[in-house]
């Protein structure tokens, strides 16, 4: 059983990479700065995501503190490029 | 080598199932990204990823450390939390900086044809016949 958990968990690595991808195509190619910042904010998701399942590939909880950071500090700058689009200045 | 090799059947068939619907919907969230015409669609794709797709593998990571460690592990409902909370209020201030820039612009969202889901609404009737 431990080989069938081995092989779901190199599925759903695969299937957050190619999402991880697909955004990136949309960062590059996006036709308006708010698609960009759309992309990103998904790229965040997908990282945290990711850091999550490294953590239960390798059994170790420090992946948690990871995603936690990268779930906060994704929040953050995707407010703060949010507030610059909306006013052109982020504090005012 | 592995280290997960004292997990019960029942419990590996059940993270198992849900990593792999957690990647799979963050999959179609990401495609919805990509695939849609509108930017005012675009921003729906991204919504599943945060829900289902974040959920179902937080469900697994919880799961799977609270039957490896023979306690309750629940500190992934804080990144839930989180979540739960920031994501609204993050797709709200996007899509108000595109409906502003978009009006900054002078830009209509909609273009008029049939299949297209919004409109302004003090967009005048006889301006989108045309």
């Amino acid at each position: 059983m431990s080989a069938l958990l081995t092989l779901s968990i190199a599925f759903a690595l695969f299937c957050v990479v190619c999402a991880m991808l697909l955004c990136m195509l949309r960062l590059i190619a996006g036709p308006s700065a708010q698609d960009r910042v759309l992309a990103l904010d998904t790229l965040w998701m997908c990282g945290m995501l990711l850091a999550l399942m490294l953590g239960i590939r390798f059994g170790s909880l420090i992946y948690f503190e990871a995603a936690l950071l990268i779930a906060l500090i994704g929040f953050v700058s995707t407010i703060a490029l949010a507030k610059f689009l909306m006013r052109g200045e982020v504090i005012e | 080598m592995s280290p997960h090799a004292d997990l019960p059947a029942w419990a590996a068939l059940l993270v198992s199932l849900l990593l792999i619907l957690g990647g799979l919907i963050t999959l179609v969230g990401a495609l919805g990204l990509v695939r849609l015409k509108n930017f005012y669609q675009r921003i729906h794709g991204p919504a599943i990823t945060i829900t289902l797709g974040a959920g179902g593998i937080l469900g697994a990571s919880m799961l799977y450390f609270t039957l490896r460690q023979d306690r309750l592990v629940v500190h992934e409902l804080l990144i839930t939390a989180f979540i739960f909370m920031t994501a609204p209020v993050v797709a709200m201030l996007i899509m108000r900086a595109a409906v502003y820039r978009d009006l900054r612009a002078g830009r209509s969202v909609s273009s008029g044809r049939p299949g297209d889901p919004y409109r302004f609404p003090d967009e005048s009737v006889d301006t989108q016949k045309d």
